[in-house]
């Protein structure tokens, strides 16, 4: 909301003390934010100067072109007077629309003009042409370029400074008006507020309550009850050339509205004064009675700014005449009524229509207005009668007639009423707040209030429709005595238990990543079904669920993620063209699934907390959405350097990755063989926690390294940190550790090829017995020694209890591990 | 040979001899002392104290002296050897300290040479800076909630006070799951988290909960469609702005030192009254306030900074969430994270937060790998 300071002036006598930037600080500190103060005023600098054209001469140039050469009494800036011509100076005009005798607007040499054009004395058509005779857009005042700005006659004195003349030098506050605070939507309301900042009284120009029902002007009837007041003026007489004064424009322009003709100047005028949107019919073109009523099925009508609308009957709160739709309610009327040059009988409509019917009504059509603004937050309705005769008298007095006639058709809800304890407002706020001093701040707000005791009941005016609950009140206190006066306190709460496990857990998981060598990246959860097409994924599998926003933020992208991969492989893409191609990224966020048989989630009431089965309905509705965590590795994992060559970054990084984020938690994943997009068949381990598979890693799809244009070998890991995180384990017991010695045994098995080495290890845990401490692969052997689709696996087997073990004991526990090895995969011992 | 030997020659023992002891131990000295290396010394050792050393050998005759004879005799040796040995230790001693000396300039290297035993790892600024938000409310004994991120219309809107027409839904550009009429959204702010531990943890409840929210927003150096909020509620007996105050001013100071913060009237539906929190320039204190010849780019020498929105819980959302207003009353306040990262890091461009460059998160070590 843009307010001319000079209009807040005229409404309220302000202290002189109060300047733009104090009333700016003031506003802000009552919740109506000042983001910026501008200026207005003259764009020009230097002697713009008033003169008279005492005479000229017309001389025919090439091509038919006319200039003409004027002798302008420029007052004090005269030259001195000669033998040949009066004082006066020579100017040279390319304009022709004027007289001898005319008052015109002088650029006098030094004068800079919009555009830091500065004019000084030239020879042109020769003469010396000292100075130049301004059109209207030339200085900024408007788009007039038909000819040399004329003035009234015996509006001025040559030598005037016209710059005095023709503007009004204002300054401007632009305000943020939250939507609760919608009066001040209007001039009238921060005057108030201004008054009440100032502690100065406050004299409200339109606190005239709408009067009883009045027929007789243009008739009007009201269909639907989402109009519930029309104000209907007629003015008769007007003369439709005449210009809107000076100062309205003045003010329309500062408040950011373009002046376009006297009627519609006026209703923009005492829109931004009162907060009432008005609208002005050419009563020659209505139709017989206006009707106030919802659009039918298949109406159209061709809105002010020149668009067809296709009319919706559950929305749509129309004004229409005989002829049909003549505006949308509240939003903007229509092209047919519409007041014109030649207009000289008007209807001026004052109305008040119902908010959300307004609001989805500008919704719907994408339209939103000065008035639809104003509607949707809460228009006084009060207001419509006064609004109407202010804009009557504005309109009369500027462009002649007379209001011939007026029907006043619906009425007013009753004044609301709030009961609340004194005690409540400095309880809430946290300050000392006397019952006096609220009682003083609530009637400068133009409540009624009347005390019993400490118990008041309070009279909300007819244009805070804002103020409806108690705390309403205390805000409105609040913001009035300073928030600033609040003091400090730290509440304490009950005792409690630390990080909550469930934010620890993921905490530890995400530095334990860090810790691997991870970088983590955050991207945008939209995903296309194009990315699930490029990493191969099946029709049927899980991650083509795909949730679809209604309005997605781009075409390309309408869907929610299922996967966090697309993301991370298009950053991939991002590092490596940056030249940055040694990466290890990991990204954790959620992904979301549709379920199979979407619900519509319930909106319950809300008076009370709704029932357990509501609750648990709308929970029902809400698409799983897991905690993923996925990472991926490119490039080199260690460069080469001064201690040794690079190291490939491989799969054996990304199942480190998962393997240390369960570590972190207490977990251990278990690993076999799978096969799954987008991975590489050969090259792909599922991962499980207790049997219950929580995702995938290894290296990518040759194919999807290519049509991904991805680094050869790129590899990845997606597993759902939800599940994990949820059978995170910090249990666990820690036993006597045994300081006797240590048993060391060796043993090759060769066994066949596509044994997994874990699941001999397996084997040989579970034969060696309870003596076995540890044991580990220190080599893997394939070639001539073992045979084809054969290879040998060798382990380190450690031996200790809390005894010294004789060597025939070592032997017979490393026996009993190969016998299950034998036995369960047929494994030859290797000499 | 066993038994004693009674039965000995005087003119076989010529090395007991005073002299030859002498000059055996005299020969021996010199050798030590010109052993250079642990090597020499063990050549030396060998040749002047080993079981074939003269003196070895001549302790060997004693046995064939005459029994008057032999305690003078041994005496002379056990001194004679003694002395060797004596010097010996000591030599052993200078020499391995020497050698150690050499060793230790030797195997000097350049502890300015580059590790990695892994690639350098680090988490998001925004992940970092929520962990430690989180920390000051859990120093103060507060719990963290989480919720989900598409959400229901209820907990997003009509639970916090928004109904369908209500003009402030349009100022939060919501992005909704096709049907809208299934009721579901992506939440545009964390507050519905606020609704959820109300209904499941009940009063009195001191919670914070960061995460993601979504707007229907521009994507550019300012703005993003995805980002991410912490959101404080408390509701408990006897709860005031003062408390709100209070708790703000504490995280302000927690997280950025000495710095004051304000409030100012504002609005949202869920709370009432509302304020919007400001936070003293941490870096100009205030300074840069007209003062054009020291200008401050993190406030744009405004002195305040606009921080987060708050005020006092709107008791029909603690209605609808089931809680006596009569008893209990509440503040809560919201802040987002990605601009405090911006604030504290000076990150110009809110595009770095999601396009997962890998600098932008390892800025923060201060390093490139």
């Amino acid at each position: 909301m843009k307010a001319p300071v000079s209009w807040l002036r005229d409404l309220v006598t302000l202290p002189s003390d109060v300047t733009t930037a104090t009333l700016a600080e003031r506003f802000t500190s009552v919740g109506l934010t000042v983001e910026h103060i501008e200026s207005t005023g003259s764009p020009i600098t230097g002697p713009l100067t008033v003169g008279r054209v005492l005479s000229f001469v017309d001389e025919p140039q090439k091509k038919g072109k006319i200039i003409r050469y004027c002798r302008v009494d420029v007052g004090a800036h005269n030259d001195p007077a000669t033998d040949d011509v009066p004082a006066s100076r020579g100017i040279v005009c390319g304009a022709l629309n004027f007289e001898e005798g005319d008052l015109v607007v002088v650029a006098l040499p030094g004068t800079v003009l919009p555009g830091d054009f500065e004019i000084s004395a030239r020879k042109t058509y020769g003469h010396i042409s000292d100075g130049m005779i301004c059109a209207e857009d030339e200085i900024g005042l408007g788009d007039d370029h038909a000819g040399i700005m004329v003035l009234a006659p015996g509006s001025a004195e040559p030598g005037d400074d016209a710059i005095d003349l023709l503007w009004n030098s204002d300054e401007v506050l632009d305000l943020d008006v939250t939507p609760d605070l919608s009066y001040c939507l209007s001039m009238r309301g921060l005057a108030r507020e201004a008054a009440i900042t100032s502690a100065v009284s406050f004299e409200d120009p339109y606190r005239h309550h709408l009067p009883a029902p009045v027929e007789g002007g243009h008739p009007i009837v009201l269909e639907s009850d989402r109009c519930s007041a029309f104000v209907a003026l007629t003015i008769d007489g007007i003369d439709p050339q005449a210009p809107s004064p000076r100062w309205m424009a003045d003010r329309l322009r500062a408040s950011g509205v373009r002046s376009i003709s006297l009627a519609v100047d006026v209703t923009n005028y005492v829109m931004l004064e009162s907060g009432q949107p008005l609208h002005a019919y050419d009563a020659d073109r209505l139709q017989g009675p206006i009707r106030v009523r919802m659009a039918r099925e298949g109406e159209r009508l061709v809105t002010l700014d020149g668009q067809e609308r296709v009319l919706d009957a559950d929305d749509d709160l129309l004004i229409t005449d005989d002829s049909g739709p003549i505006g949308l309610a509240g939003v903007m009327g229509g092209e047919t009524t519409e007041v014109s040059a030649s207009t000289t009988a008007i209807v001026l409509e004052a109305a008040h229509f119902d908010a959300p019917s307004v609001s989805r009504t500008f919704r719907r059509h994408g339209l939103p207005s000065e008035a639809s603004k104003r509607f949707e937050r809460g228009v006084d309705p009060h207001l419509p009668y006064a609004a109407a005769r202010r804009a009557a008298d504005l309109l009369t007095r500027h462009g002649g007639g007379a209001v011939t006639a007026e029907t006043i058709v619906g009425g007013t809800p009753a004044p609301h009423r709030v009961d609340l304890r004194a005690g409540l407002i400095p309880a809430v706020l946290g300050t000392r707040v006397d019952q006096e001093e609220s009682v003083r701040l609530l009637e400068a707000a133009g409540v009624s209030v009347t005390a019993l005791g400490d118990s008041l009941t309070l009279e909300v005016p007819s244009w805070r429709g804002d103020l409806v609950d108690p705390y309403d009140i205390v805000e409105e206190v609040g913001r009035h005595i300073g928030y600033d006066r609040i003091g400090l306190r730290v509440p304490v709460p009950p005792v409690s238990r630390g990080l909550d496990p469930v934010i620890r857990d993921r905490r530890a998981a995400l530095r334990a990543a860090a810790g691997i060598g991870f970088t983590e990246i955050l991207t945008l959860p939209f995903a296309s079904s194009e990315e699930l097409d490029h990493l191969g994924i099946p029709a049927d599998d899980a991650r083509r669920r795909l949730i679809r926003l209604a309005n997605p933020l781009a075409e390309t992208h309408p869907y929610l993620r299922t996967t966090l991969l697309p993301g991370l492989l298009a950053a991939v893409g991002r590092n490596t063209s940056r030249s940055l191609t040694d990466l290890a990224l990991f990204e954790q966020g959620r992904a979301y699934l549709a379920d199979d048989e979407p619900s519509a989630a319930p909106r319950p009431g809300v008076s009370a907390r709704p029932s357990d089965e509501e609750l648990a309905q709308i929970e029902g509705a809400i698409p799983h959405q897991p905690h993923l965590l996925a990472g991926v590795v490119t490039g080199n994992w260690l460069q080469a350097g001064w201690s040794g060559p690079a190291v490939p970054a491989d799969w054996t990084h990304v199942v480190a990755l998962a393997e240390g984020v369960a570590a972190a938690v207490g977990l251990r994943v278990t690993r076999r063989s799978a096969e799954m997009a987008p991975w590489h068949p050969g090259r792909c381990a599922e991962l499980a926690l207790d049997g219950e598979v929580i995702g995938y890693a290894g290296e990518l799809h040759p194919e999807v390294v290519r049509t991904l244009r991805l680094p050869e070998r790129t590899a990845a890991v997606e597993f759902d940190l939800g599940a994990l995180l949820a059978k995170a384990s910090f249990g666990g017991t820690i036993g006597t550790l045994s300081s006797f010695p240590l048993a060391k045994e060796d043993v090759a098995l060769i066994v066949g090829e596509d044994v997994p080495s874990a699941a001999v290890a397996e084997a040989l845990t579970e034969g060696a017995g309870d003596l076995l401490e540890s044991i580990s692969l220190f080599d893997v052997y394939t070639g001539d020694q073992v045979g084809e689709g054969r290879k040998s696996l060798a382990f380190a087997l450690r031996f200790r209890a809390d005894r010294t073990l004789t060597d025939a004991e070592a032997a017979q526990a490393r026996q009993a591990a190969v016998d299950v090895a034998v036995e369960r995969f047929d494994a030859v011992q290797r000499a | 040979m066993s038994g004693p030997n009674d039965n000995f020659d005087p003119k076989q023992v010529a090395a007991l001899d005073p002299d030859a002891i002498q000059s055996a131990v005299d020969a021996a000295l010199a050798a030590i002392a010109g052993a250079g290396t642990t090597a020499d010394l063990k050549a030396a050792r060998h040749d002047h104290a080993g079981d074939n050393s003269p003196l070895a050998l001549a302790n060997r005759e004693i046995g064939a002296l005459p029994p008057q004879a032999r305690r003078e005799a041994g005496q002379r040796v056990g001194q004679a050897r003694a002395a060797i040995n004596r010097a010996l230790a000591e030599r052993q001693e200078a020499v391995s300290a020497a050698e150690l000396e050499a060793a230790l300039v030797a195997e000097r290297v350049d502890m300015t040479l580059p590790v990695a035993l892994a690639p350098q790892g680090a988490l998001h600024p925004v992940t970092t800076l929520i962990d430690e938000m989180i920390d000051v409310f859990v120093g103060m004994g507060w719990q963290v909630a989480d919720g989900p991120e598409l959400e229901a219309e209820w907990y997003n809107f009509d639970a916090l006070n928004l109904a369908p027409d209500h003009p402030a839904r349009a100022l939060q550009d919501t992005l909704w799951v096709d049907p809208p009429s299934a009721g579901t959204l992506l939440r545009t702010q964390t507050s519905p988290v606020q609704v959820r531990a109300l209904l499941e943890r009940g009063v009195p409840l001191y919670v914070v909960s960061p995460g993601k929210v979504f707007r229907a927003d521009e994507y550019d150096a300012t703005h993003l469609p995805v980002f991410h909020q912490l959101e404080g509620l408390v509701v408990d007996k006897g709860i005031s702005m003062a408390d709100l105050r209070g708790t703000l001013d504490h995280l302000a100071r927690a997280m950025f030192g000495d710095v004051e913060t304000r409030m100012r009237p504002h609005y949202f539906p869920f709370t009432e009254p509302s304020g919007e929190v400001d936070l003293q320039c941490f870096v100009c204190h205030g300074e840069s306030v007209g003062n054009p010849d020291r200008p401050c780019r993190t406030c744009r020498s405004e002195g305040w900074i606009e921080w987060g929105g708050c005020g006092v819980v709107n008791p029909r959302v603690l209605r609808a969430c089931g809680i006596d207003t009569d008893v209990y009353s509440g503040f809560a306040f919201g802040m987002g994270v990605d601009r405090t990262v911006m604030f504290r890091t000076g990150a110009p461009d809110l595009r770095d937060f999601v396009e997962g460059d890998i600098r932008f998160s390892r800025s923060i070590l201060g390093g490139a790998r």
